[in-house]
């Protein structure tokens, strides 16, 4: 669509940008003003530069989280794109089981993200958990509050439990924009089942996995609720994320300039993959 | 082929709703039983855990505020976001496209970095503790998304139909509530499930902002896990009744789900 150009739409956006401003500069600005400046209590306030940008960046603790929250990100998202699209391909095109399907695998999505910790946590206790209870019958040795890979096991079952259905929605979305005579005209070219899948299919699905990746990823990177309620960052620090690392150093220790260095780092990063993301996005849009 | 077809829709399904069913198992059982071991389904059903929750307010409250603070958040949500979205949707302006990435970036912001601020700024201006700070607090990031969907529907409806009625005379207000919104009317009920949705899963924030009268239900949930001991039960029982409102909010919108995942601009 043509738009015109017109500077009144400015005062369209006004109110949006107004409450946003206020929801999103002020609390921002004191994280900046905390990550330059030291404090001994009773509001006394010094100026400390860079110094606590260094400490955060040449600290092995926040070399560890970020390796943990990079990895997870990249696993749960090998994971959720390509069993949400697999999914999403052996859905039914249409008829009655569709709107059940889509209700029933969009109910993990309403879920508190507490309760799904709670859920989970529950279900893999060792003793009455059924998954907890179920791998250890089966023989093999299961405790998530004590193998670091038993936890890791856990927190990424659970994110795939969680978030594939988001990928699986947007998926079929793309897939249902497909008229009808693309698959005919395939059928007709002979067309093997994966050559509609690459050339019909996937084109069509373009625009939507850009944004289920961008989505996952985002959400991904900022996760703390689940993993918190689910692990409480442990055994140890084996799940300890990067949200978890910084609630930790915020509200747990007190570190403020700490605390709020790592903020404005943590922010940058996942704004620097988004807008890579989104830029990528936009070229596709345009061409 | 036809098996295989099914086969895979399937497992997924019962692979999502096993924990779910193990919660509801968990929410029928007494405390004794849950600690006794492991047992597939309840052995003494019992309907404790609920009865408890319901009668008391403790527990009771925290749905209310939950369900309170949600509802302002999608009504300002929305309402806020139709007039910007048509802008970005009809025309082009001085800065919009890094106003359109800015508001995006609000999605992106972790809660973890705003919560402390948050506290701050909404103690401030004396909000804490009611629904109100967590409404406007969710509003940072339901805004973005808000206008990023209804954009994509409203790009959906041709630009004939608002020059036709300005030329019929009508005037921009008018012409926006009696003519456009009907007709990205499914727009703005996919909009308002996804407001209603990431603010009813969202605790951090919601936890931060509140202390004693606003308490959202899924705080209530954490207080009762810490303080006394592990009450599997109830705390299963709350955790059950908090997916019974996001279950009716999807069976309504349900048609229009996955079009809505896809913001309309497939």
């Amino acid at each position: 669509m043509t738009k015109t150009w017109n500077n009144r739409a400015w005062f369209l956006v006004l109110p949006v940008l107004l409450l946003v401003a206020f929801n999103a500069i002020i609390p921002l600005m004191t994280v900046v003003n905390y990550s330059v400046q030291e404090t001994f209590g009773n509001n006394l306030f010094f100026l400390e530069g860079t110094k606590w940008y260094q400490d955060v960046l040449t600290s092995s603790r926040f070399h560890a989280s970020l390796l943990r929250q990079f990895t997870f990100t990249f696993i749960i998202l090998a994971i959720e794109i390509p069993l949400g699209v697999a999914i999403a391909l052996t859905m039914p095109r249409s008829g009655p089981w569709v709107s059940v399907c889509l209700v029933l695998m969009a109910l993990p999505l309403l879920i508190p993200w507490n309760v799904v910790g709670a859920m989970w946590n529950i279900m893999a206790l060792p003793d009455i958990g059924l998954l907890g209870y179920g791998l250890n019958k089966l023989g093999i040795p299961y405790n998530f509050t004590r193998q670091p890979f038993a936890a890791w096991f856990t927190v990424v079952l659970m994110d795939v439990w969680h978030w594939t259905s988001l990928v699986v929605l947007l998926a079929y979305a793309g897939l249902r924009s497909i008229p009808e005579a693309y698959y005919q005209a395939a059928k007709i070219d002979g067309a093997s089942r994966w050559s509609v899948f690459r050339y019909i299919q996937l084109p069509k699905m373009n625009r939507v996995l850009t944004i289920a990746v961008l989505l996952r990823f985002m959400d991904s990177f900022m996760i703390y609720t689940e993993p918190f309620v689910l692990t409480g960052g442990g055994p140890g620090n084996a799940t300890t994320f990067l949200s978890i690392d910084l609630v930790k150093a915020a509200l747990g220790e007190f570190n403020l300039g700490i605390a709020a260095a790592m903020s404005i780092i943590y922010f940058l990063i996942t704004l620097l993959v988004s807008w890579i993301f989104y830029t990528l996005m936009m070229r596709g849009d345009e061409q | 082929m036809r098996l295989t077809k099914w086969l895979v829709p399937t497992l997924y399904i019962v692979f999502l709703l096993l924990p779910i069913y193990w919660l509801v198992n968990m929410s029928f059982k007494t405390t004794n039983e849950i600690l006794g071991g492991f047992s597939p389904w309840p052995k003494n059903f019992t309907t404790d855990s609920y009865v408890e929750i319901l009668t008391n307010p403790v527990w009771y409250n925290g749905y209310i505020s939950s369900i309170s603070y949600v509802l302002i958040n999608t009504v300002i949500s929305v309402s806020f976001a139709l007039p910007a979205a048509y802008a970005f949707s009809r025309y082009r302006f001085l800065g919009d496209k890094h106003l359109f990435f800015w508001l995006l970036t609000n999605r992106m912001a972790p809660p973890a970095v705003f919560a402390l601020p948050f506290y701050q700024l909404y103690s401030a201006i004396g909000l804490f503790d009611t629904p109100w700070a967590v409404a406007l607090a969710h509003c940072l990031f339901n805004i973005p998304l808000a206008v990023w969907i209804l954009e994509g529907f409203m790009s959906g409806v041709p630009k004939e139909i608002d020059e036709t009625a300005y030329i019929d005379g009508y005037s921009f207000p008018r012409f926006f509530v009696k003519i456009f919104m009907p007709l990205i009317a499914s727009g703005i009920g996919v909009t308002a499930f996804f407001c209603f949705m990431f603010s009813w899963v969202e605790l951090l924030l919601a936890k931060t902002l509140t202390s004693v009268a606003a308490k959202p239900i899924a705080a209530v949930m954490t207080r009762t896990a810490s303080t006394s001991g592990y009450e599997l039960g109830l705390l299963a029982a709350a955790g059950v009744l908090t997916i019974i409102p996001g279950a009716i909010v999807i069976w309504f919108v349900r048609n229009y789900i996955a079009k809505g995942f896809a913001l309309g601009r497939v």
